[in-house]
């Protein structure tokens, strides 16, 4: 019987496409042709307009070809791709595919290459690797080689790892916790996502190198229940890993222990900042608590806890294994290493482009991101997701870097890219911040609780007023603003007004202003 | 369908396994949820008994987080992004589509006890835009076709 391995993605946006059933299908017509097909599921290699992609092992590797729609199986068997023959359809070896060849997958090494559920696969293609050489030196040599490799906190603060690490290694020894938290919550990130269902191991080996570091001994996974494939993916890949000794009383064989829990939210946006986090894990109402003191001297149940994000965690691996050098060696000024930036929203080739810092957003949105989906063109940009600034055409030139960001009050933060093309209206998406923040506000302070809604209110008088009489609100909604800026407990109050201030200021027109009413009110 | 809800005195069994974990409480309505749909009323002395809290800290959490429900939910949950990915790709237009189709208002469940709509902010599917999950599975690029399609294939 004629063998084949093909790779179909069990990646949830793939799924979303249709990748199960083309699955499905091509199990069916490879029985019909006698075909013994292994079919592997895959992460997404994150080409999301190309999904399906399905690549087919040949002699000469890997071939892809996609979007391939279930209607489409029978016809490339019949023109033979499990020969990596030419069809329509076909893109050639992945890795040549410029979107990915342009790119530099550092901690997306494995990701659409391996099983994600196989362990065998990962230490194959260099998994433990980064753990074995924790093992091999002292809790403050890991974190010396963290915090020389420049890494800062990938889930939007961009706070150095290292530093924070060390804060919790001079507590203090005692119970102590990791937590990763993967309440990716904004729009427009899907990262996290993907490592989780793509590469589950890599987050676990990085918690447990921070486990190591810090002297933690037990450790969650705080999951947002918006990702239930994600849930799965994780859950078998605990128990894997605690099956084979790679979790548990004994990491690899050390004598030193780590057990790691997969904890689910309930839906909740303020979950997403850490200490809500750790009231929810708490089992309270996700409510943001004061600092100090900070998570890392009294965290998770009062005790000194470590808190990074899955792309955070996830870097840790390859930096340990390849030293804190080759990882500095990529970036530019005090924004070190890669990252992993998702393009969405309105763009035609939408996906996962993982690079290092001084990329431009032009190079992202023309180059990997070929323009607007619709064809029309860009109007404006929010990176960052809901509570970052809007960009317009002018400002494309930035260079991702956390300073340059931080200079024009905007921010990289997580990574997510959203592009609107020109149909959009800037005022609608002012009121969408105020009231997104409003709907998730934890209602603790003041300015967030009551500040969004009057936020809503005065936009929609703006909104009332564009073809009429204006009134004193574009005022009103500036005062606003400053009082949420720096009135409010945590960056959900603090930082909505980004969003609506750079469209207020950047695209007055939309809210019924020339460009001097809206700067002079 | 409501007859089939244990009674509160058979509660305890369902998440018995979870009391002494730390932090719990979340862990067992998420048991509940998923188990029965939703989170009956009558179960929340049970669970406040369980855990030694007061009824109004289980009732404060049940209110406080999107996902937990004290009512049923319609014979299919269907979660419709709103965030801005998906806005920017027609998730407003899709959102007036569904609502039109399914005879229920965002948040509501229709007359026929079959759809629940509720909005959902972000479901990570944002270069596939505008993104729906029905019950957990997901979809992406959600034209008001493709969703008619999605409802068609559901059972009654």
């Amino acid at each position: 019987m004629k063998k084949a391995t093909l790779f179909v993605p069990g990646d949830s946006s793939a799924v979303s496409v249709g990748a199960n059933a083309v699955a499905t299908r091509i199990g069916v017509e490879a029985a019909a042709r006698g075909v013994d097909a292994k079919i592997v599921r895959n992460g997404s290699r994150g080409l999301y307009w190309l999904e399906p992609m399905v690549e087919v092992l040949t002699r000469a590797g890997r071939i892809a070809y996609g979007p391939v729609g279930e209607g489409d199986v029978a016809n490339l068997f019949d023109r033979n791709w499990l020969e990596g023959a030419e069809h329509a359809l076909r893109l050639g070896p992945p890795e040549e595919i410029p979107y990915l060849k342009s790119q530099q997958r550092v901690t997306f090494a494995r990701v659409g290459i391996t099983d994600p559920l196989s362990l065998e696969d990962y230490i194959e293609h260099g998994g433990f690797r980064g753990l074995r050489a924790a093992l091999a030196i002292g809790p403050q040599q890991i974190i010396d080689e963290v915090s020389r490799s420049g890494l800062r906190g990938r889930g939007g603060a961009a706070f150095p790892t290292g530093v924070k690490w060390q804060t919790v290694l001079n507590q203090p020894a005692g119970e102590k916790y990791v937590v990763c938290n993967a309440d990716e919550g904004d729009s427009g990130s899907f990262s996290d996502r993907m490592v989780m269902e793509g590469d589950p191991f890599l987050l676990i080996e990085g918690m447990t190198i921070a486990a190591l570091a810090v002297g933690a001994s037990r450790g969650y996974i705080y999951l947002r229940s918006e990702y239930p494939y994600a849930r799965k993916a994780l859950q078998k890949a605990i128990e894997t890993a605690t099956q084979q000794g790679c979790l548990g009383e004994s990491v690899l064989a050390s004598g030193k222990p780590f057990h790691l829990e997969l904890r689910v939210g309930a839906g909740s946006y303020i979950c997403g900042e850490e200490t809500a986090m750790l009231d929810s894990l708490e089992g309270k109402r996700g409510i943001v608590r004061s600092k100090p003191p900070l998570p890392a001297v009294q965290g998770l149940f009062g005790r000194p806890t470590v808190i990074n994000n899955v792309i955070s965690f996830a870097s840790v691996p390859a930096i340990l294994d390849k030293g804190a050098e080759h990882y500095r060696s990529l970036g530019m000024n005090r924004s070190r290493g890669t990252l992993p930036v998702q393009l969405a929203g309105n763009v035609r080739h939408g996906g996962l482009v993982e690079i290092e810092f001084g990329v431009t957003l032009r190079e992202l949105l023309y180059g990997w991101g070929g323009g607007s989906a619709s064809g029309r063109p860009i109007k404006a940009v929010q990176v960052g997701g809901p509570l970052g600034a809007y960009l317009r055409e002018s400002e494309f030139d930035l260079p991702l870097d956390y300073e340059a960001f931080a200079a024009r009050s905007a921010m990289v933060g997580h990574g997510g890219v959203v592009a609107f093309d020109d149909t959009v209206d800037m005022a609608r998406m002012a009121r969408y911040a105020m009231e997104f923040c409003a709907i998730e506000s934890c209602g603790k302070c003041t300015p967030c609780r009551l500040g969004s809604r009057r936020g809503v209110e005065v936009i929609d008088r703006i909104l009332a007023a564009r073809n009429g009489e204006k009134d004193d609100s574009v005022a009103l909604l500036r005062d606003l603003c400053e009082t949420m800026l720096h009135g409010s407990l945590c960056a959900m109050g603090g930082m909505t007004p980004f969003p609506v201030i750079s469209a207020l200021d950047k695209f007055p027109e939309d809210f019924g202003l020339s460009r001097s009413e809206a700067v002079n009110q | 369908m409501k007859s089939d809800i244990p009674g509160p005195e058979r509660a305890a069994a369902l998440f018995a396994d979870l009391v002494g974990e730390p932090g719990a409480l979340i862990p067992i309505l998420r048991r509940i949820q998923e188990h029965l749909g939703f989170i009956p009323p009558a179960y929340v002395p049970v669970v406040a008994g369980e855990l030694n809290l007061s009824r109004a800290e289980v009732q404060g959490v049940i209110s406080f987080y999107h996902e937990f429900r004290s009512e049923p939910p319609g014979r299919h949950t269907i979660r419709i992004c709103q965030a801005e990915a998906c806005q920017a790709m027609g998730a407003a237009a899709l959102t007036r589509h569904a609502v039109a189709r399914t005879a229920a208002g965002m948040k509501e469940t229709s007359p026929d006890g079959r759809f629940t709509l509720e909005p959902v902010y972000c479901l990570g599917n944002c270069a596939c835009s505008p993104a729906v999950m029905v019950g957990t599975t997901l979809h992406g690029r959600v034209t008001p076709e493709r969703f008619d399609e999605l409802l068609e294939a559901l059972p009654e």
